[in-house]
C-alpha cells in the first residue's frame, strides 16, 4: 500500500531524510517511533503530499508522489495535532465544507453518519472553537474518515490530550485500523504505540533503523528495542 | 463507536465517473467561497477591522489635509484618498483572511483536498474580493457625505471593481506566501505595494478621470492596463499557487 525507496529531503543545507526506506502493507498500523528532529513528521508530510521529496520514490495505494498527488490525496486521511478545523463553523459545517472539497456523495447522511461515529451529534450545531481539544481531535478524526480513505495518517494525535480523551482517541484509532486500513502513526509515547500498532518503525536522523512486528516482540520490550535502535543508529 | 466501511463515498471507488474537472474545479472553489463568508457572518472579524480602519482613515485625511471646501472636491485629491484608504483596508482583510487560514493548520486540510489547488486561490481571491467590495460599498457613501463628492459614477464604479480585482489577485497570492513566514503580518505589505503600483496608479488615473468628466480617450488606457493585469495576474496566480503554498 506504501512504498517509499531512498527518501532524501533537503530544507536548504540541512537533510532531514537520508535515504530512507519503507513499507506499510494493506491494513497494517505501523507506529513511527522517534526522538525530536528524526524525521517523523517530515516523512510523514511527504507521505501526505505536502511536502516534495528531494529525491526518491514514493508510491501510496499504486501512484506515485509529486506526480499523482491529486489520486493519491483521494486515497489518504490525515490527523495532525493540530485539527485543520474552521473554529467559527460548527462541526456540521466544517464536515460538510470538506465533503464538498473531496467530492463526498450523500454528503448528508455522511456527515450525520461521522457526526455519530465520533460521538458529536449532540453538538454538531456547536462552534468548532467552544469544543474541548479532545472533541476537536475527535472531529479530526471524522474529518479524516469522511471520504472513506484506504490509508491514515496520524501525526502525534494524542499530542495535548488528556488521559480521557487519550482513551477515546485510542478506540477510534482501533476502530479506523480494524476496517482494513492502511495506517501510519507517529508518536513518542510508547506505551500507547505498543497498545495499539501492529508494526514498530524506529526513526533516527532520516532513516528508519530497525523494525518490529508486534507478535515478534513483548510490549515490555519495546522501551528496550526503542533504546537500542537509537544506540546503534 | 465504529468507522463504518463497507461502502466507498468517493465517486471513482464505487464506479460512478467522477466529476469532470471543470465541475470539480468549480465545487471546490465554490466551497471555499462558503465557507470564507459562513466563517465571516459569524465573526465578523475581518470586515469590522477592515470598516473600521477605513472610517478612521476617512476622519483621519478630513482633519489632516483640512482642505477649503472648493480643494476637497478636486478629483486628484478624492481619487488618491479613496484608493489609499482600500488599499490599507485591503491589505488589511488579505492578511486575516490568510492568517484564519493558517490557525489550527487549516491551510493544510485545505492542500490534503483532491482538488486542483489553484481552485483553492480562486475561492480564496473570490471571498477577499467579496469583503472589499463591501467595504468599498460602505465607505462610498460616507466619503461623499462627508466630502460632499458625488461618487455615484458608473465609470468611477467600474475602475473601482477592476482595481479591486487586480488588487486582490496579486494581493491573494502573496499573503499565501507571506503566511508562511513568522513576520507576514509586516511581510504582505512589503512584497504587496512594490508588485500593485501599477493597479493603484492606473486606478487612481482612471478614477480622476471619471470624476473630473475627462474624454474617454484620455481614460481608455488606463482602463486597458487595469484589465491586461487583472487578466495576467489572475492567469500567473493560476499557475504558480501550487508552488507558493508548497514547502
Amino acid at each position: 500500500m506504501i512504498k517509499v525507496r531512498k527518501l532524501v529531503k533537503r530544507f536548504g543545507l540541512k537533510t532531514v531524510l537520508r535515504g530512507m526506506d519503507f513499507q506499510a502493507d494493506q491494513g497494517e498500523f505501523v507506529a513511527l517511533l522517534g526522538p525530536n528532529g528524526a524525521g517523523k513528521t517530515t516523512f510523514l508530510r511527504i507521505l501526505a503530499s505536502l511536502s516534495r521529496p528531494t529525491m526518491g520514490g514514493v508510491n501510496i495505494a499504486g501512484y506515485r508522489l509529486p506526480d499523482q498527488a491529486s489520486a493519491v490525496r483521494r486515497r489518504l486521511g490525515v490527523v495532525s495535532h493540530q485539527p485543520l478545523l474552521y473554529g467559527d463553523l460548527t462541526a456540521e459545517e466544517n464536515l460538510r465544507f470538506y465533503g464538498r472539497m473531496y467530492g463526498v456523495r450523500d454528503l448528508r447522511s455522511r456527515v450525520a453518519e461521522v457526526l455519530e461515529l465520533v460521538g458529536l451529534t449532540p453538538r454538531r450545531r456547536d462552534l468548532v472553537r467552544t469544543y474541548s481539544r479532545g472533541m476537536q481531535q475527535r472531529l479530526a478524526i471524522g474529518r479524516a474518515v469522511l471520504h472513506d480513505p484506504d490509508v491514515m495518517l496520524f501525526d502525534e494525535p494524542h499530542t495535548g490530550l488528556d488521559q480521557d480523551a487519550s482513551a477515546m482517541l485510542d478506540t477510534v484509532l482501533r476502530e479506523v485500523a480494524a476496517r482494513g486500513r492502511t495506517v501510519v502513526m507517529t508518536s513518542h509515547d510508547l506505551a500507547r504505540a505498543a497498545d495499539l500498532a501492529s508494526r514498530f518503525d524506529v526513526i533516527s536522523r532520516g532513516v528508519i533503523t530497525a523494525s518490529v512486528k508486534r507478535d515478534e516482540i513483548e510490549p515490555n520490550n519495546l522501551l528496550a528495542f526503542y533504546r537500542q535502535a537509537l544506540q546503534e543508529a | 463507536m465504529t468507522i463504518e466501511r463497507e461502502s466507498s463515498y468517493l465517486p471513482e471507488k464505487q464506479g460512478i465517473p467522477a466529476d469532470s474537472k471543470a465541475v470539480g474545479f468549480l465545487r471546490a472553489m465554490g466551497a471555499v467561497v462558503w465557507k470564507d463568508l459562513s466563517a465571516e457572518i459569524r465573526s465578523r472579524e475581518l470586515l469590522s477591522a477592515m470598516l473600521i480602519f477605513a472610517l478612521l482613515v476617512i476622519l483621519i485625511f478630513n482633519f489632516a489635509l483640512d482642505l477649503d471646501p472648493a480643494t476637497r472636491r478636486e478629483p486628484t485629491i478624492t481619487a488618491g484618498v479613496l484608493w489609499v484608504i482600500f488599499v490599507f483596508a485591503g491589505t488589511l482583510g488579505l492578511n486575516r483572511s490568510m492568517a484564519i487560514e493558517k490557525d489550527r493548520g487549516c491551510l493544510d486540510g485545505l492542500l490534503l483536498a483532491p482538488v486542483d489547488r489553484s481552485a483553492i486561490y480562486f475561492g480564496k481571491a473570490l471571498g477577499n474580493l467579496v469583503f472589499m467590495l463591501m467595504v468599498e460599498f460602505i465607505v462610498l457613501p460616507i466619503y461623499s457625505l462627508l466630502y460632499n463628492v458625488n461618487l455615484f459614477n458608473p465609470g468611477l464604479l467600474l475602475v473601482i471593481l477592476l482595481g479591486s480585482i487586480g488588487y486582490v489577485a496579486v494581493g491573494t497570492l502573496l499573503a499565501a506566501m507571506a503566511v508562511q513566514a513568522r513576520t507576514r503580518d509586516i511581510l504582505l505589505p512589503i512584497l504587496l505595494f512594490p508588485v500593485v503600483l501599477p493597479v493603484i496608479l492606473a486606478a487612481v488615473k482612471a478614477s480622476t478621470g471619471f470624476l473630473d468628466g475627462s474624454e474617454m480617450e484620455v481614460i481608455r488606457p488606463w482602463i486597458n492596463l487595469l484589465i491586461a493585469y487583472d487578466i495576467i495576474f489572475s492567469a500567473v496566480a493560476f499557475m504558480v499557487f501550487d508552488y507558493v503554498v508548497e514547502e
